[in-house]
């Protein structure tokens, strides 16, 4: 599988490592309340057939954290964004 | 033995004959020839024994799909299992051997199991082998092992070399036929940047094998045509002997070059194999078609082939498998094989074609029996004629010849364009698989797509070449395709198998799966096609079922009253053909394995006698024993030398990561569960990181330079991982804090001083002041060594002595470490291993690893008092679930063996005094362990349920994975100097 890392180019998937799903949100709340939205944050996880963004951080390389979008089934890359840019 | 070799053609060198041995026995062949054409020219049919029943086989293809004549090649560590003769090109001195037989080839003792051919159909052996079930492990087990398996492994390493390499290119061409060689052509006058591959030795493909004539001239003179011009084209890179082995996702394939394997000894510095990766932008898959055999009765004896087989014998090798020649076809193609072997002045003695009549042109002269099938072939050492069965008749006609050139159809090469998944189409006209009809980056051409005219083939494969080459950026035009001798449209009427036959008919020759074996499997409810080929292993062998699965498809069709298309095939994965082990692993072997990192203090260690051991990729002195010390007299000799005096620690291999900014406090403050804001410049603070999930991450100091600048350490082990979670904390989470930090592990060497005698040895080095006044207790400030190195000092200790740790850049580190030796001699000082400060921490009840073992929070070690109610940090929220406050949970305790000559071993598991050993009962375990210099005997620190509140009680260590039962007194984790006295002296 290839990644575009939008500093160094098309770079082969050796080159990064994935942590996973970069669509859950950190809960902003710490409150007593929002002990739900922290447990779906940390443990809750979709296993999506399909197009799914995630991160993965360029390890071998410029050590960008990047969010890919990429189908998991075909493995085709869709996107790729810096992780600053994402959340922004 | 007779002389299989024509007088005239072919592409051997007549000039350079060559001398090998099979079966130990010497033979002559010539430059250009295999094993398998080498040893048919010698008259030598029997190359193999079945696998299962240790039938006599013979070579039934020319090239990658053989599945029977596999051999030993080569001797010792160069010994390759399982070669196939057809693709050994033949060298000077080559060493063969057949397979699975003994004790002989001629004469097999385990063609036995052919007798009892009955019992062991397709499954037997999940019916048997059952019963005693003692027999299993003692009896039935290692007679299985001897028996299984075809070709032997060498036990000795490989002496020869792999490499492993990458290349890049605009279009790949996979296969260098009349598609593929048209295609580079297009692709590499356009200016691509072409790669074409072949696994064959030369290219030029199904060229090579025909006789064909193009342009005027022959098929040969066109292949050389072309190559001369691709060769001189800059742009074109050729490689013959590599097989394009799979398609991966981005339009990566991985590719086997042969680089030696045609020589005895790869010559100095070359590999044998090189594994390549190569990344495309397009790719033409230009791989032919496979030719289907016919299932018919004695269809596996030796001298029964693949019609096209037998043309490239002829006409590449000039060789012939025999005198008289029969060919059973159900196609067109089956006829080209007549017209060749009559030109090459042998007999045929008829062709059998199983249509009702073809309007193939055949030569004169040749019998033309139309609407039969070949229903047995007859001989024992040498085929010596086969029975025909016409349509409508009761009785067999016997026709006398010494070969049979089958043909049942073509199966186009599609493998590669099914790799990632997508399923190929059938189609009827052709009865044959064609590839998926959609696959981005891969243009199936020629066979490979179903063309079965050399005309067709040409034409496809320059409009796939340029159209290749445009999609890949570049202006290309389909180039001129020259003019071929007509050739016939291909037609086929589809025969499963021959239901007439009056002997054994196989469809898998390498798993000698025969025809019964597949309704069989059908009738005990394994009836998909998947579930068929683990049922009776068709499909299954060295060669994955080229020559078998479309067959197996077609007769389970008839068997369960489906169509070919709804039955389908099974799942085509990466190998295209067997990858060694050694091209997988190139140079990453032995040592070589995986990189070695060394601390800048390294050349130090080594001169002082230091004992390594692997900390991960890290080499890490462990001990540094003097004549006659085992590990546990040299560490506890350095333990009791730092804490009566001083000795010195290679500390470099923790992680290091500077860190700066105007937000670098509100940072940490996010980043570990205590706060840091009241962390003044010129001092270090332990701190504790937790996961988001409440756990223990890591532990480490933080040492505050000066405003805004830190310096942070973490564990060797995470570093790593510390270093890309404060990477993501900052890119991903809180993005708009104004910070900058990175990995200083490698610039700084780093050595612990520790011991009474610490101070007075530092002061002989550094100029600045160090009185307990001037540098407290976790004093962290710029320093000078030796008048002009710059340095940092931490006054920080892991062994619980008077400890500092002194951090100088990297190119220093040896330098610094002999000359505290050297100012430290008058006091005896040591150096110490990563055993003797395992010891010591252990001894303070100092958690490391074995402790922070991702299952325990600060409470549970005893640093609850750390975790502020001030701040927010990662893993605030999850920490404070139920579950994680609970108060049974397992707590830090210090355990000590009641008997003192009682060995503690971590990982050992406690039980309540008196308890039987159960899940039920488990009550914690060890996690670390030392021999203490200063008690005198094992200790250890462990997790124990309510730890806290048990001190003083007697409790079991349980291990019988060792062997190994004691009673420990549970005591608080501090072993040594309770008071920290040492500490602030």
């Amino acid at each position: 599988m290839l990644i575009d890392c939008p500093y160094c180019g098309e770079r082969l998937s050796e080159e990064f490592t994935i942590l996973g799903d970069a669509t859950k949100q950190r809960p902003a709340g710490s409150g007593a309340s929002d002990i739900d939205a922290w447990y779906d944050y940390v443990f809750i996880r979709d296993n999506p057939k399909g197009r799914h963004r995630e991160y993965w951080q360029h390890t071998g390389g410029c050590r960008a954290w990047l969010v890919v979008e990429r189908d998991t089934l075909t493995h085709q890359v869709y996107a790729v964004t810096p992780a600053r840019d994402a959340s922004a | 033995m007779t002389s299989r070799r024509l007088a005239q053609g072919g592409l051997i060198d007549r000039s350079r004959p060559i001398r090998f041995t099979f079966d130990h026995k010497s033979f002559a062949g010539l430059a250009g020839d295999t094993l398998a054409s080498a040893l048919l020219a010698n008259g030598r049919m029997l190359m193999a024994r079945s696998f299962k029943y240790h039938r006599p086989r013979g070579v039934v293809t020319a090239g990658a799909s053989e599945p029977n004549a596999l051999m030993e090649i080569g001797e010792r560590g160069r010994r390759d299992a399982n070669s196939r003769a057809t693709m050994v090109e033949l060298y000077d001195g080559l060493f063969a051997v057949s397979q699975n037989r003994w004790p002989s080839l001629a004469f097999d003792l385990g063609a036995v199991n052919g007798l009892a051919a009955s019992i062991f159909v397709a499954g037997f052996y999940y019916k048997t082998f059952m019963w005693p079930k003692s027999f299993w492990e003692k009896v039935y087990e290692p007679l299985i092992r001897r028996a299984a398996g075809l070709g032997r492994a060498s036990h000795e390493p490989d002496p020869d070399a792999y490499e492993k390499a990458y290349a890049h290119c605009d279009v790949l061409v996979i296969g260098s036929g009349p598609a593929g060689l048209m295609a580079a052509l297009a692709a590499g006058r356009a200016g691509a940047r072409v790669i074409l591959a072949d696994e064959g030795s030369r290219l030029g493909g199904s060229l090579l094998a025909e006789r064909e004539e193009i342009a005027g001239d022959s098929g040969f003179a066109f292949v050389a045509a072309t190559l001369a011009e691709l060769e001189a084209l800059p742009n074109v890179t050729l490689m013959p002997r590599t097989t394009v082995f799979g398609w991966f996702d981005g339009n990566v394939f991985g590719a086997l070059e042969r680089v030696n394997k045609h020589v005895a000894v790869p010559p100095a510095h070359e590999p044998v194999e090189r594994y390549w990766r190569i990344i495309a932008k397009q790719a033409v898959m230009a791989t032919g078609a496979e030719e289907r055999p016919l299932v018919f009765g004695g269809n596996d004896k030796p001298g029964v082939m693949q019609a096209s087989a037998i043309r490239a014998y002829v006409n590449r090798y000039a060789v012939t498998p025999g005198a008289r020649a029969v060919v059973f076809t159900n196609n067109s193609s089956g006829y080209r094989t007549a017209r060749d072997v009559l030109a090459a002045g042998i007999d045929v003695a008829a062709i059998i074609d199983a249509r009702d009549g073809g309007t193939e042109t055949h030569a004169a002269g040749v019998p033309l029996i139309a609407d039969a099938v070949v229903t047995r072939v007859v001989g024992r050492e040498r085929i010596t004629g086969v029975n025909v069965l016409k349509g409508g008749a009761t009785t067999a006609d016997r026709i006398e010849a010494d070969f049979v050139a089958m043909s049942g159809g073509w199966n186009p090469v599609i493998h590669l364009s099914c790799h990632k998944g997508d399923k190929p189409v059938w189609d009827a006209e052709r009865a044959c698989f064609l590839p998926p009809p959609s696959t981005p980056g891969l243009i199936p051409v020629g066979a490979a797509a179903g063309a079965l005219t050399l005309s067709q083939c040409l034409k496809d494969g320059s409009a796939a070449g340029a159209r290749a080459a445009g999609l890949a950026g570049f202006k290309a035009t389909s180039i001129a395709v020259p003019e071929t001798r007509d050739d016939e449209p291909y037609s086929i009427r589809p025969l499963w198998h021959v239901r007439q036959s009056t002997a054994k008919a196989f469809v898998d020759f390498q798993n000698d799966v025969t025809l019964e074996d597949i309704p069989l499997a059908a009738r005990e409810g394994f009836n998909s096609i998947e579930l068929v080929k683990r049922f009776t292993t068709s499909g299954m062998g060295t060669d994955q079922g080229k020559l078998s699965n479309i067959n197996a498809s077609g007769i389970l069709a008839e068997a369960t009253g489906r169509t070919v298309p709804e039955i389908g095939t099974t799942t085509f994965r990466p190998f295209y053909t067997p990858v060694s082990f050694g091209a997988l692993t190139g140079a990453f072997r032995a040592t070589h394995y995986q990189p070695v990192r060394k601390t800048p203090l390294h050349e130090w260690c080594e001169e002082m006698g230091a004992v390594f051991m692997e900390a991960g990729l890290w080499l890490r002195s462990a001990w540094f024993p003097k004549p006659g010390e085992d590990w546990r007299a040299a560490a506890t000799r350095e333990v009791m030398a730092v804490r009566q005096s001083v000795g010195i620690c290679d500390v470099s291999t923790l992680g290091k990561i500077d860190l700066q900014g105007p937000d670098a406090t509100a940072l940490l403050n996010r980043l570990y569960c205590n706060g840091f804001s009241t962390l003044q410049p010129g001092k270090a603070r332990y701190g504790l990181m937790l996961r988001e999930d409440g756990f223990l991450f890591d532990d480490g100091t933080v040492s505050h330079l000066a405003s805004g600048h830190y310096f942070i350490t973490t564990t060797t082990a995470n570093a790593g991982r510390v270093m890309s979670h404060i990477e993501f904390c900052h890119q991903a989470l809180w993005p708009e804090l104004d910070v900058q930090y990175v990995s200083v592990t490698d610039q700084w060497a780093q050595i612990a001083v520790a011991g009474p005698n610490a101070r007075r040895v530092l002061e002989r080095v550094i100029a600045e002041d160090l009185a307990d006044a001037a540098f407290p207790y976790l004093g962290a400030q710029a320093v000078t060594v030796a008048g002009g190195i710059p340095a940092r000092l931490f006054r920080i200790s892991f062994s619980g002595e008077l400890a500092y740790e002194l951090s100088v850049p990297a190119d220093h580190g040896n330098h610094v470490a002999r000359l505290l030796m050297s100012e430290g001699s008058g006091f005896g000082i040591v150096p110490y291993g990563v055993e003797a400060l395992s010891i010591m921490r252990i001894e303070k009840g100092h958690v490391a690893g074995g402790e922070l073992n991702g299952t325990t929070t600060p409470e549970d070690l005893g640093l609850g008092r750390m975790v502020s109610r001030n701040k927010d940090f990662i893993g605030r929220m999850m920490g404070e679930r139920e579950a994680l406050k609970a108060g049974n949970r397992d707590v830090l305790v210090g355990v000590k063996p009641v008997e003192p000559d009682h060995q503690l071993r971590a990982g050992a598991h406690l039980l309540t005094r008196g308890a039987v050993a159960s899940l039920d009962n488990d009550q914690g375990y060890v996690t670390s362990v030392a021999w203490s210099p200063m008690l005198r005997q094992w200790i250890g620190l462990a997790l124990l349920k309510r730890g806290r509140e048990r001190h003083g009680e007697i409790v079991q260590v349980y291990d019988d994975l060792r062997n190994s039962r004691m009673l420990v007194e549970v005591t608080h984790p501090c072993f040594y100097d309770r008071e920290n006295l040492k500490l602030h002296g």
